[in-house]
């Protein structure tokens, strides 16, 4: 490239939004880690004075702690479902000759149309009648369900990568579908798998409406219900709030700084394609 | 049928777990809406046929009738104030300037966090009495931004960008990067300014990302809801109830499970329309490719 002059114009306009980004970041956690008092007499965008932990610990003899272990229970059981399924149907969909592999497809892309909301009455009907109502059980088996269409799309494209010499050096040494499954799809697939967990495993921490529909005790709480219950109980004790909001994205956070790439593509999705 | 696996090619056998289990949990649902917005339900006992009772009561519906144009208008405003944003900052994390990455990774940081949050933070902020309004009454007023519609909706509008500005700014950065360097060469031969390259060259070729991002905001913002239930609970009065949250009210609030199960077909209905009116009218179906004259 030739030498640029700046393009300052770029550089106010990008200054602007990142105080549009950062400033109810900076107040939420400066105002988690001051008292009420503090909050209250300072302001949002005060500084915090006294540092204290003291809405942390709240959040947890509120019942965060249970809402943390239902919530990791969620998520791991989605991730394990969807790892368990999805591989196994791209593999198929991507090597398959038959024609009803590409219906299978189809279906899945389908999938991606439905909104959540466009079933929870039914979802209702049907995890009540199976006797799931306000059981863990009830919210990972459709999450999970509707993470689907999205990793299959994510695998199915990793899958179509590999190329066709693989498999058929395979093919002459005479393995069987489940060892070119083993052997090598599921070893050139890492990068798509490892997406597929992310953005599994996010869909599950975030989800919302399905813990907020089909569950209802104190013991099946989610993260994201233990906020909304937070909000509609303790509305003006914003540092509390606000320290529950940042403990909620704790582990989120986390993965974002250990794991960037695998994050952002899972956020990406379908995006990304 | 498929072969037996001597190729080493799988049956279609490894596709059926998958297959029976999205089927039950979301084919079969889709189904049943159709089925029980034809009932009357209360969420207890069985549910009863009742003919297209649910359809002529909604469509006579004055809240009903609002929802949808709510519903229109917001992710209009979303879009409109989205799209133009999403594209300079993904345009601008594809180039070359240094502190790129650090503040790409900033502006990342509220699409990290669920809806949920981002909602309950929103609301703490904008509390009259304690949030940022309370700061700034010479712009504010009271501080109430979510006592009156147009602030409700405002408001609305501004969680939603401030949230997925960051999903659509990569979708650009990523289409912005495949651009062939060389065009813009050619362009700097022909003395064609920044302003110039960005129209002539950027935008154009940015055509498949853009209807790609629309398409998500459109579902996205058809289909908003822990927003509206967090924020504005469909207030002040209806001024906030879209369709989405109407229906959750109806079912759920309501017990009327059966016109609930009507406006989430209609929203299944709607959410499908647009987004294939959006592929038309662009002829994205065609696959026209963005490499012409090259």
């Amino acid at each position: 490239m030739t030498k640029r002059r700046p393009n300052y114009l770029a550089g106010v306009g990008v200054t602007l939004w990142l105080f549009v980004v950062a400033l109810p970041l900076y107040v939420m956690l400066g105002a988690g880690v001051q008292s009420r008092a503090d909050y209250g007499a300072s302001g949002p965008l005060g500084f915090p004075d006294h540092f204290t932990l003291s809405n942390y610990v709240d959040s947890f003899s509120n019942g965060f702690g249970r809402y943390f272990v239902n919530t990791l229970i969620v998520t791991a059981s989605v991730v394990a479902i969807v790892v368990l399924l999805v591989p196994p149907l791209a593999f198929a969909i991507v090597r398959n000759r038959g024609r009803s592999t590409s219906g299978v497809f189809r279906l899945f892309l389908l999938g991606l149309a439905i909104p959540a909301q466009a079933v929870i009455v039914p979802m209702f009907y049907v995890i009540s009648e199976a006797g799931l109502y306000d059981n863990l059980i009830g919210v990972i088996l459709p999450t999970a369900a509707f993470c689907m269409p999205v990793c299959v799309l994510i695998l199915t494209g990793t899958m179509r990568d590999i190329t066709d010499d693989l498999f058929e050096a395979m093919a002459i040494d005479g393995a069987d579908a489940r060892r070119v499954f083993f052997k090598l799809v599921v070893p050139l697939s890492k990068s798509g798998l490892s997406t597929v967990v992310v953005f599994a495993a996010l869909q599950a921490w975030n989800g919302f409406l399905f813990p907020l529909v089909l569950t209802q005790s104190e013991e099946t709480k989610v993260i994201t219900l233990g906020l909304y219950n937070f909000q509609t109980q303790y509305g003006v004790d914003i540092p509390g709030l606000l320290a529950a909001v940042v403990l909620s994205t704790v582990p989120v956070l986390l993965v974002y700084l250990f794991a960037r790439r695998a994050l952002v593509q899972g956020l990406m999705g379908v995006g990304g394609k | 049928m498929a072969s037996p696996s001597k190729d080493g090619r799988p049956g279609i056998g490894w596709a059926l777990p998958a297959v029976v289990f999205f089927a039950l949990f979301a084919v079969v649902p889709l189904v049943l809406v159709a089925v029980l917005s034809f009932t009357t339900w209360s969420g207890l006992g069985s549910p009863e046929f009742a003919g297209f009772d649910n359809w002529v009561t909604l469509f006579h519906d004055p809240v009903m009738i609002k929802s949808l144009w709510l519903s229109v208008l917001l992710t209009a405003l979303g879009v409109v104030v989205q799209t133009p944003l999403s594209i300079l900052l993904g345009v601008w994390a594809a180039g070359p300037q240094r502190n790129r990455a650090v503040l790409s990774a900033v502006f990342f940081v509220p699409l990290l966090l669920s809806a949920t949050a981002v909602s309950v933070l929103w609301r703490a902020l904008l509390e009259p009495n304690f949030g940022i309004p309370s700061q700034a009454t010479w712009l504010f007023g009271d501080g109430n931004l979510l006592g009156d519609r147009t602030g409700a909706i405002a408001v609305l509008v501004l969680v939603s960008t401030w949230q997925f500005t960051p999903l659509h700014a990569l979708i650009y950065q990523g289409a912005a990067r495949a651009i062939p360097a060389v065009l813009y060469q050619a362009a700097e031969i022909d003395g064609a300014g920044r302003v110039r390259q960005f129209f002539h060259i950027t935008l154009p070729q940015l055509r498949n990302a853009i209807i790609t991002s629309v398409i998500l905001m459109v579902v996205g913002g058809l289909t908003t809801f822990d927003t509206v239930l967090i924020l504005t609970q469909g207030g002040p009065g209806t001024d906030t109830t879209i369709t989405a949250y109407y229906m959750y009210q109806k079912a759920f609030k309501g017990f009327e499970f059966g016109a609930g199960a009507a406006i989430a077909l209609l929203l299944v209905v709607v959410a499908t329309a647009v987004s294939l009116v959006v592929v038309r009218v662009s002829g994205y179906d065609k696959m026209a490719g963005t490499k012409e004259g090259m």
